[in-house]
């Protein structure tokens, strides 16, 4: 019986002063959002082209100005798409949208424009300057020794791959306009088991304060969990649940393990929620009191 | 709608079989509170997902009304199920819709439109004014390594190749005739063709170099200064150039009615690369990394407002420069522009006291 491992997750305190947690995007959906962008900025560079040259051609238009509105819109397209999108989509550009992720203030305030311009300024020397570390080492640190080389290949690799060297994923954009790419939260609410239809209880099982004392709320969110499951393994799953915790309470009776567990859940769940109001939280079943 | 549950007390004794008594039912606190506020849960979170990625603004008025009070009812729902429940989901729930909703009531809050006038008009001088330190050390670098540079290469021309690089110079050197110095002063025939399409490979050329001034400055704003007095160093090389021949009036005169906008803008990159090192290295009272976000975010200010300044430079440069070739006009041009940007740096969104 164990959770799922726990994501990273990243606390925003809102103005109103409440905690909510955030699951920080994981590096790898960050890379595949950036891709899909990088591939999109692309597209709408050579989008423009086509027509462009079509016009040149047909010498509908001077050359001169073709190309001054190809570079004038390659340089806006490329250096503004994802702060645009940022924007105007309250932190997320298409490819974020696609993988679920966005870009929220990490102090917990509205993301506001400086903050979008700030992280996207950055980007280019983020992308580009590894590469070029990596590819040519010389042109970077022209006639210099070896080792003062490796080391400016070292500094620029930091620069780029910050995010896999902090909790948060943050990369130096991130970290200058004090933002966090988070997971779009999503959650669905599912019925209250506690408060399941009179059928699916044991109508005559009761538990005394010692059998209730044997779990905390780590074994309960797992019963929860053990309950809500759905497929083939569920019945299966439940009986040997039943059977250990009959053992562990030395529980008798004869009722089966459904109506068993949940009526066993809402009395505990009911018994650690009184604890809780009085103070005495009773974090897993090796907890004791002092 | 579940209905109310009636739980077994835990006070019956194992030894009593007496069944637990119907007249006095214990539905569970956290369950009730569930019951009683659900409704308006689901309700949020109807609201935020027809607000899709838009936000707020897609929502009709009626529904915005409510937003606000939803929000925070679902809010303080938070609060109090951290404190008496124990439904995981439920907690889930709660915490993944204020979540959302949180996203749409304080996403960006304001149209495009309104954002690029406020900008404009108040948040790039205001940010630059209140960088004013920065910026005079930036515009120190570039003194400094003009002199140095003009210096240096007045004392011997070979030193030239080492201050500018072969794109840069172009094929002008100390080597060159003092009649091919002066041609480029005067773009001849055949250059005019693509002004504009070189006015803008310029602007994005410089803009490119601006914003890496400002990337870099997170190295504790060491490579901003270094490029900035590097700035300089090809300035004065080409100055001395000029200079030895004579030909220093003319070459100011092609250089400034751009070059002021275009110095200026350089600086500026610089003196956010150089606060982004500073607040990096001397976070002062702050935490470290709540300084970089707060300076970083100021600075992005500046560099944006530098590439527009570097987009009027290389309008000047592209067009102007190549069909005015009259001495006097070109400085009246540059002493326009500077007038301009200072009045417009030291007065724009300045509150009235």
């Amino acid at each position: 019986m164990t959770l799922a491992p726990e994501e990273r997750r990243r606390e925003v305190v809102t103005p109103e002063g409440v905690p909510i947690r955030f699951t920080i995007a994981p590096a790898g959906d960050r890379v595949a959002a950036l891709l899909l962008d990088l591939l999109l900025v692309l597209a709408i560079v050579l989008g423009m082209i086509v027509p462009l040259f079509w016009l040149a051609v047909r010498g509908a238009v001077a050359a001169d100005v073709v190309f001054a509105t190809f570079i004038l819109a390659a340089f806006l397209v490329w250096t503004f798409y994802f702060a645009f999108f940022e924007l105007s989509w309250a932190g997320q550009t298409p490819g974020k949208r696609k993988l679920g992720l966005r870009v929220v203030d990490s102090s917990g305030g509205a993301l506001r424009a400086e903050a979008v311009l700030a992280r996207n300024l950055t980007r280019e020397a983020e992308l580009l300057l590894p590469l070029l570390a990596l590819s040519a080492g010389e042109a970077v640190f022209p006639g210099a020794p070896a080792i003062a080389r490796l080391a400016a290949v070292a500094w620029l690799g930091v620069f780029g791959f910050l995010p896999l060297f902090n909790r948060d994923r943050l990369r130096v954009g991130d970290l200058l306009a004090g933002t966090v790419v988070v997971r779009q939260p999503g959650a669905a609410l599912l019925e209250d088991l506690s408060a399941a239809p009179a059928a699916a209880r044991a109508p005559d099982v009761s538990f005394t304060d010692a059998q209730l004392d044997v779990y905390g709320i780590y074994e309960l969110q797992v019963l929860e969990q053990v309950l809500r499951q759905d497929g083939p393994a569920r019945a299966a799953a439940l009986d040997a649940v039943a059977a250990k915790i009959r053992e562990k309470l030395g529980f008798e009776g004869a009722v089966a393990a459904e109506p068993f567990l949940r009526t066993f859940y809402a009395a505990l769940r009911g018994r650690l929620e009184h604890r809780m109001l009085l103070g005495r939280r009773r974090e897993d079943k090796h907890h004791t009191d002092r | 709608m579940p209905e109310p549950t009636v739980i077994p007390t835990t006070l019956v004794s194992p030894a009593s079989t007496a069944p637990p008594a119907p007249a006095a039912p214990l539905v569970l606190k956290s369950a009730a509170f569930r019951a009683e506020r659900e409704a308006s849960w689901r309700e949020l979170e109807a609201l935020v997902r027809a607000a899709g990625t838009r936000g707020a603004a897609a929502l009709p008025p009626r529904d915005l009304a409510r937003l606000p009070g939803l929000y925070r009812h679902a809010v303080s729902s938070l609060s109090v199920a951290r404190a008496i429940s124990l439904d995981r989901n439920a907690l889930e729930y709660l915490e993944s819709l204020c979540a959302r909703a949180y996203l749409v009531v304080y996403g960006t809050r304001r149209h495009l439109r309104d954002a690029v006038g406020d900008f404009v008009l108040r948040r790039f001088p205001r940010a630059v004014r209140a960088h004013a330190p920065h910026v005079a050390v930036a515009a120190a670098l570039l003194v400094l390594g003009g002199v140095t540079g003009f210096a240096l290469t007045l004392a011997d021309a070979e030193r030239f190749y080492a201050f500018v690089s072969p794109e840069v110079a172009q094929n002008r050197g100390p080597t060159s005739s003092t009649d091919a110095l002066r041609d480029v002063l005067y773009a001849r025939k055949g250059a005019a063709e693509m002004l504009t399409s070189f006015a803008m490979f310029l602007f994005s050329h410089n803009a490119r170099i601006g914003i890496l001034a400002f990337a870099v400055g997170f190295a504790g704003g060491v490579p901003s200064a270094l490029l900035v007095f590097a700035n300089g160093l090809t300035l004065g090389a080409f100055a001395a150039v000029y200079h030895a021949r004579g030909l220093s009036l003319e070459l100011w005169a092609w250089l400034l009615p751009h070059g002021v906008t275009e110095l200026l803008a350089i600086v500026l990159c610089g003196a956010a690369g150089l606060a982004l090192g500073q607040a990096l290295v001397f976070p002062g009272r702050d935490e470290r990394l709540r300084s970089l976000a707060a300076h970083g975010r100021e600075a992005a200010v500046i560099v944006t407002g530098a590439v527009g300044l570097l987009f009027v430079a290389g309008l000047v440069e592209g067009v102007f420069r190549q069909l005015v070739h009259a001495v006097p006009a070109r400085y009246a041009v540059a002493a326009a522009f500077a007038i301009l940007w200072a009045v417009y740096l030291a007065r724009a969104g300045k509150e009235r006291a």
